[in-house]
């Protein structure tokens, strides 16, 4: 069995996990497993029918008062409970802020290896194999995990989410034992950024900007040519964010975030190794640049040389008639 | 108050890597190493920590003999004293075994401490997994990728980074953190840090000493491929008045690249 941890934020299932329960089933189907998912939370029965939906044959239920707010060290009992008692071959989560959390602490608790932000995985010879990027993204790993069960980290955005069918399948509950006096440390209060934009690690599209924005105020152009798309986000250059321009949240790069929207549009950005490394595994790229030789328009499947002060409003404009059509 | 900072000696970030397929590791020679930069900002945190609070900073590094350059940084930025656990193996990509190794120390050499901070990965590696589990295998809270940070008493309270906002997390003391960009701005090591800091011992602990044996250190992890993503080629490149140009991207973006 192949099972999923689904991330339940705001009552629902997020698209992050589904996508990770897509992958679990066709991995699943390959090795002539089942997948599963794993839900968690003070009541979370409601839920089950996404996961069969999506193909999972068993939902486990893992419903304690202790999980009503995360705390990834109630998390972690559950979730090896669950493991002990299904003994899956696998589990994965969604390499999203959650699971990065939780997924290691699961691991040390179960004696687990752990392939973090895999982009891929495959059976090979039998073997489930990972492939994850390194260096954030100059090198790719791809890595067998020899334990029981194996734990994966996917990253969003990356696997396809399969179609989703009537499906049922057989629930499950896990009985949770959760010492109140283990409990050290929890999540007291969530903050949604005002704007509640998506992160760029979730867009479909992302619109960056560099030092060639030359202050803050060129952001606005960008979030104009973003807004123009239903799923977009704002990122940046590591310079635009050590200039204070734009919060260290949008950095894309070796030390900000790795992203592969479908479509990923560099205004301003020249290119630096670093910067590269976090969205060469774009789908498509696009480069406005004043300066055809920057690094940037090597990589770009379409670059545009020019102004981008001049540039980006007809582009927002050209995009919005195009979309409405 | 106690803390140990946990860091580690990367490539720097703005280096070529190259790959040995035969090995599966990469090229070390002509690379330039670097104390990973998230762990400057849980340096810089405890070095904050105590200048208000009072209070003790630690610097460790699993690793072979050349991290002791990087713990000699950490002194120089102002940390009272380093350690290095001395680990020849290469980089085995699995953050259990190093966990081990942490939580282990901490157990029988480097503690009592009531905070452990980390960076949030190490870049390279980028498994983000070392923090969380050292926290589970000792039993203490944890807050990840942590942009802020307020120690009172024998509880503090973390923001966390998440998807479109913050997550704010109460601890019990001791307590693991891990440092994101934002938690605040490191500093430099002044002349006079790094002249004291070549005086002071950085000294070395053994994985033996630790009492770890081949269970605890056979990586969990194995590799069976290390590859470098295949170079994107360079397209097609628009130049004109910004209106018509704007148009073509548009045009190309629909029927050639059909992504909108």
């Amino acid at each position: 069995m192949i099972a999923v941890y689904l991330e339940i934020r705001d009552g629902k299932i997020k698209k992050s996990s589904l996508e990770a329960l897509s992958e679990a089933k066709r991995r699943a189907q390959e090795l002539g497993q089942e997948a599963a998912a794993v839900l968690a939370g003070a009541a979370v029965a409601d839920l089950a029918p996404a996961a069969f939906g999506l193909g999972a044959s068993k939902v486990y239920l893992l419903e304690n008062q202790a999980l009503a707010d995360y705390s990834s060290q109630a998390y972690a009992i559950a979730l090896a409970a669950f493991a002990a008692e299904a003994k899956p071959l696998a589990i994965f989560f969604p390499a999203t802020a959650l699971g990065k959390d939780l997924a290691p602490r699961v691991a040390a608790r179960l004696g687990a290896g752990l392939a973090t932000d895999c982009t891929k995985t495959a059976v090979k010879d039998g073997t489930l194999e990972y492939t994850r990027p390194i260096y954030a993204g100059k090198a790719f790993l791809t890595v067998r995990l020899k334990s029981s069960p194996q734990i994966a980290t996917l990253r969003p955005n990356v696997f396809p989410l399969a179609e989703a069918a009537a499906g049922t399948g057989e629930t499950l509950r896990i009985a949770l034992a959760i010492p109140d006096g283990a409990i050290k440390g929890r999540v007291t209060e969530v903050l949604k950024e005002e704007s509640a934009e998506l992160d760029v690690t979730e867009a479909d599209v992302v619109v960056s900007g560099g030092r060639g924005l030359k202050g803050p105020e060129a952001f606005g152009l960008l979030r104009d040519l973003a807004a123009v798309f239903p799923r977009a986000a704002v990122g940046a250059s590591r310079s635009a964010v050590d200039s204070g321009w734009i919060g260290h949240q949008h950095q894309v790069g070796q030390t900000g975030k790795t992203v592969s929207p479908e479509l990923y549009m560099a205004i301003g950005i020249s290119g630096a190794i670093q910067h590269l490394a976090g969205m060469s595994s774009s789908k498509v790229i696009v480069a406005v640049n004043k300066d055809p030789e920057a690094p940037i328009m090597k990589v770009a499947d379409y670059g545009i040389v020019g102004d981008l002060f001049e540039v980006v409003p007809k582009l927002t404009e050209e995009l919005r008639k195009k979309l409405a059509e | 108050m106690n803390m140990l900072v946990f860091v580690k000696r990367v490539p720097d970030t703005e280096s070529r890597i190259r790959i040995q397929h035969e090995t599966k590791t990469i090229v070390e020679e002509g690379l330039n190493f670097i104390i990973s930069p998230y762990d400057e900002y849980a340096i810089e945190e405890a070095l904050r920590l105590k200048e208000a609070q009072g209070g003790t900073v630690k610097v460790v590094s699993v690793g072979r003999d050349e991290a002791a350059t990087i713990l000699r940084k950490c002194l120089a930025m102002g940390a009272d004293e380093a350690v290095l656990i001395k680990d020849d193996a290469p980089e085995s990509y699995d953050g259990l075994r190093t966990a081990r190794i942490i939580a282990r120390a901490v157990e029988r050499k480097l503690g009592p401490a009531d905070l452990l901070l980390f960076g949030k990965q190490s870049v390279g590696a980028d498994n983000s997994q070392v923090p969380a589990m050292v926290a589970e295998l000792l039993g203490l809270a944890q807050a990840t990728v942590v942009t802020k940070l307020e120690v009172a008493g024998g509880s503090a309270t973390a923001m966390r980074e998440i998807e479109g906002g913050l997550e704010k997390v109460a601890l019990t003391l001791p307590a693991v953190i891990s440092a994101q960009k934002g938690l605040n701005e490191p500093r430099y090591e002044t002349l006079k840090g790094i002249m004291a800091a070549k005086k002071k011992p950085v000294p070395m602990i053994t994985l033996e000493e630790l009492g770890l044996g081949a269970a605890d250190l056979t990586p969990a992890v194995e590799a069976v491929g290390l590859d470098i993503p295949a170079a994107r080629q360079a397209g097609k490149v628009l130049t004109g008045d910004p209106a018509e140009t704007a148009c073509q991207l548009v045009q190309l973006l629909r029927d050639e690249a059909k992504v909108i």
